[in-house]
C-alpha cells in the first residue's frame, strides 16, 4: 500500500510542476512573440530607406534614362526650359559626368591600391612596431577625417602648385585619401585571416619571404583584398564636397588630367542649383545609386564566394 | 644520455648541442646531440611541450621565420653545416610536412606538388613537371586516386589524401629527409594506416624523421626513437630496445603510460 499511495505522489507532483510549465511556457511564448515583432519592426526601420529611396530613384528618373542619357552632355538651361515648357524630355545626358567620374575613379584607384596594399603588408607582418602601430592608428583616423577637408588638402598639395588649376588630377588625389584607409586595414585583416600554416608551407619550400607574400598570401586572401578595394571605390564613387574644390566640374567630356573634370555628383549638384534641370538630377542618382550597389553586390558575392 | 646504444655510421643528419630559445636564456630545446640514421624511420616522442617541434622546426630553419629566437650548436645534413647552405638548398635537401594538411588553397592537386619549384621560380620543361608530378603522387599512393582531377583544387581533397599531397609536395624536390610534425595527429585510423604504411615504403629511399604522440605508432614504424622531456633528449635508441628496456626511468615512465 505505501508504494502506491507514494507513487500517486509523485504523480501528483510531476501533475503541478508540468502545470507550472505550462504557464511558463505560455508567459515565454508571449514575450518571445514580442520580442520577435520587435526585431522585424526595427528591421523594417532599417531596410525602409533603402528601399524608398530606390523606389523614388527609379519613379522619378527612370523616364531620362536612355543611351542619349549616357553619352550626351547635358543640355543648356535654355533647351531644357523649352523641351520642359513642351512638355518634352530634357535632352542631353551625363556622358561628361560618366567620363569624369570613371577616370578619377581609376586614377584614385591607381595611387590608392598599391599604396593601400603595401601599408597594409606592412601592418601585418610588423604587428608590434611602433612605426605600424602609429600607421594603423593615423590611417584609422583619416577614415575620419571629413571629406572636404581633404579635399582642402587636394586643392593646396595640386590645384595651387602642381595643374595650376582645378583638375582630375586633384580631384582623384583627394579620392585616394579617402579610399586608402580602407585598402589598409582590409589588406591587413584579409591577410590575418589567412593561417599561418599556408605561410609555413611555402616557407618550408624554401620561397623567399618576398615570394611568399607576393605569390602566396595575395593570391590567397584576393578575393578579401579585392572587396576591400570594390568597397574603398564604392565609398568615393558618390563624393562631392572634395571634387568640388578640385575638380570643379566640366560642361564638356574631359579626360586630361591637368584639366577641370566633370563628375555624376558634381552634375547632380549642378542640376540642383538650375530648376529646369531637377529631372536630371533623379536620372542621375538612380545611375549613381545603381553603380553604387552593384559594386556592394558584387563585393558582397565575392566575400561569400570564398568563405 | 647513453650514447653508446646508437653507433651511427654515415649519419644522414649530425644534431650536435643543439639548443633553441624562444625568449632569451629560456630553452625548449636543450643542448640535445644525436645522429639520425639515413634510410631509416626515427620517431621522435615526448609529452607535450617538451620541445619537439621546436627541435625538428631547427632542421630546416623555420625558426628564422621569427625574429628573437635563439638557435646554438650545429646540425650538420649530408656532412654540411646547415647554416652554410643558402635556405632554398637546404629546404630542398629537408622537407617538412606539418601537423595540419597545407595544401596552397589557390592551387590545383597538380600545382601543389610542383608549388616548390614554381613558387620559387624555377622553370621546368612540362614533360619533366608531368614527371615529377606523377613519381611524386605514385611515391605517396595518390596517383590512382587524382589522376582524373589534377587540375581541381588540392582543398578538394580528403584530409588525409591532403596530407598525402602535402608529402607528394615535400617529395617533389627528392629531399633528404623527410621532416613529420605528428602528421596523423589530424587524421582519421585509416587516413593514418595509410601514411604509416607509406612512410615504411619511403625509408627505402628517404631518411624520415617523425614527431609523434602516438606511442604505438612509433613501435610500429620507425626504426629509432628518441625520447624527449622538458627539452631534453633523454634516451635515443634502436626502438625495439627503447620499447622493451628503457634505460631511463622517465623513458620507461613515459612508455607505460604514467605521463605524457
Ligand atoms: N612560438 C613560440 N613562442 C614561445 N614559446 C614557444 C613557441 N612555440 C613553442 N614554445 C614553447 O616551447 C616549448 C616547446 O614547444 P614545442 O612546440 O616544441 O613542444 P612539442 O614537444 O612539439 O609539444 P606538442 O607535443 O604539444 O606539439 C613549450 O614550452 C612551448 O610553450
Ligand atoms: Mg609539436
Amino acid at each position: 500500500m505505501p508504494l502506491v499511495s507514494s507513487s500517486l505522489n509523485e504523480w501528483g507532483n510531476m501533475n503541478s510542476a508540468a502545470k507550472i510549465t505550462v504557464a511558463n511556457l505560455s508567459r515565454r511564448t508571449l514575450k518571445d512573440k514580442l520580442f520577435k515583432g520587435l526585431v522585424l519592426f526595427m528591421s523594417l526601420i532599417t531596410i525602409s530607406p533603402i528601399v524608398l529611396i530606390i523606389y523614388k530613384l527609379v519613379e522619378k528618373g527612370y523616364r531620362q534614362i536612355s543611351l542619349d542619357f549616357i553619352i550626351k552632355t547635358p543640355p543648356n538651361t535654355f533647351e531644357a526650359m523649352t523641351a520642359l515648357s513642351n512638355g518634352e524630355l530634357i535632352p542631353g545626358g551625363i556622358a561628361n559626368g560618366i567620363t569624369g567620374t570613371l577616370l578619377m575613379v581609376v586614377l584614385a584607384s591607381v595611387i590608392a591600391i598599391p599604396v593601400g596594399v603595401i601599408t597594409g603588408i606592412y601592418l601585418y607582418e610588423n604587428p608590434g612596431k611602433l612605426l605600424a602601430n602609429l600607421t594603423r592608428n593615423i590611417s584609422d583616423i583619416l577614415q575620419g577625417v571629413p571629406s572636404i577637408v581633404l579635399g582642402l588638402i587636394a586643392y593646396m598639395w595640386i590645384v595651387k602648385p602642381i595643374t595650376s588649376g582645378f583638375s582630375a588630377l586633384a580631384g582623384s588625389v583627394s579620392l585616394s585619401i579617402m579610399m586608402l584607409p580602407m585598402i589598409v586595414r582590409s589588406t591587413e585583416e584579409t591577410l590575418k585571416m589567412i593561417p599561418e600554416s599556408i605561410k609555413e608551407a611555402a616557407v618550408a619550400l624554401g620561397v623567399p619571404y618576398y615570394k611568399v607574400i607576393l605569390r602566396v598570401l595575395i593570391p590567397t586572401g584576393f578575393s578579401g583584398l579585392l572587396t576591400g578595394i570594390l568597397l574603398g571605390i564604392s565609398r568615393i564613387l558618390g563624393e562631392t564636397a572634395p571634387l568640388m574644390l578640385t575638380a570643379l566640374g566640366s560642361s564638356v567630356i574631359n579626360l586630361d588630367i591637368t584639366k577641370p573634370t566633370s563628375a555624376i555628383p558634381l552634375l547632380i549638384w549642378e542640376f540642383y542649383n538650375d530648376p529646369n534641370m531637377v529631372d536630371l538630377i533623379w536620372s542621375s542618382s538612380l545611375l549613381l545609386m545603381g553603380m553604387v550597389l552593384t559594386l556592394n553586390l558584387v563585393s558582397k558575392r565575392i566575400a561569400a564566394r570564398t568563405k | 644520455m647513453k650514447e653508446d646504444n646508437v653507433n651511427i655510421k654515415d649519419p644522414v643528419l649530425s644534431i650536435r648541442n643543439l639548443s633553441v630559445a624562444y625568449d632569451k636564456g629560456n630553452y625548449a630545446v636543450k643542448d640535445v646531440s644525436a645522429d639520425i640514421k639515413r634510410n631509416a624511420v626515427t620517431a621522435i616522442m615526448g609529452p607535450s611541450g617538451c620541445g619537439k617541434s621546436t627541435m625538428l622546426r631547427a632542421i630546416n630553419r623555420m625558426h628564422e621565420l621569427y625574429e628573437n629566437i635563439e638557435t646554438k650548436g650545429s646540425l650538420i645534413l649530408n656532412g654540411k653545416d646547415i647554416t652554410d647552405m643558402p635556405t632554398i638548398q637546404l629546404r630542398r635537401m629537408a622537407g617538412m610536412v606539418f601537423q595540419r594538411p597545407n595544401p596552397f588553397p589557390t592551387l590545383s592537386i597538380y600545382d601543389n606538388v610542383i608549388a616548390g619549384y614554381k613558387l620559387n621560380g624555377i622553370r621546368l620543361k612540362k614533360k619533366e613537371r608531368d614527371e615529377v608530378v606523377e613519381r611524386s603522387l605514385r611515391d605517396v599512393t595518390l596517383w590512382d586516386e587524382v589522376k582524373d582531377t589534377l587540375h581541381k583544387k588540392g582543398t578538394f581533397l580528403s584530409g588525409g589524401q591532403q596530407q598525402r599531397l602535402c608529402i607528394a609536395r615535400a617529395l617533389a624536390f627528392d629531399p633528404e629527409v623527410i621532416l613529420l610534425d605528428e602528421p596523423t595527429s589530424a587524421l582519421d585510423p585509416v587516413a593514418t594506416s595509410k601514411i604509416e604504411d607509406l612512410l615504411v615504403k619511403l625509408k627505402e629511399n628517404y631518411s624520415i624523421l617523425m614527431v609523434t604522440h602516438n606511442m604505438s605508432q612509433a613501435a610500429r614504424i620507425s626504426d629509432y626513437s628518441m625520447f624527449m622531456y622538458l627539452g631534453e633528449l633523454v634516451e635515443y635508441g634502436k626502438t625495439k630496445d627503447m620499447f622493451t628496456n628503457p634505460k631511463d626511468r622517465r623513458t620507461e615512465e613515459y612508455l607505460t603510460g604514467k605521463f605524457g
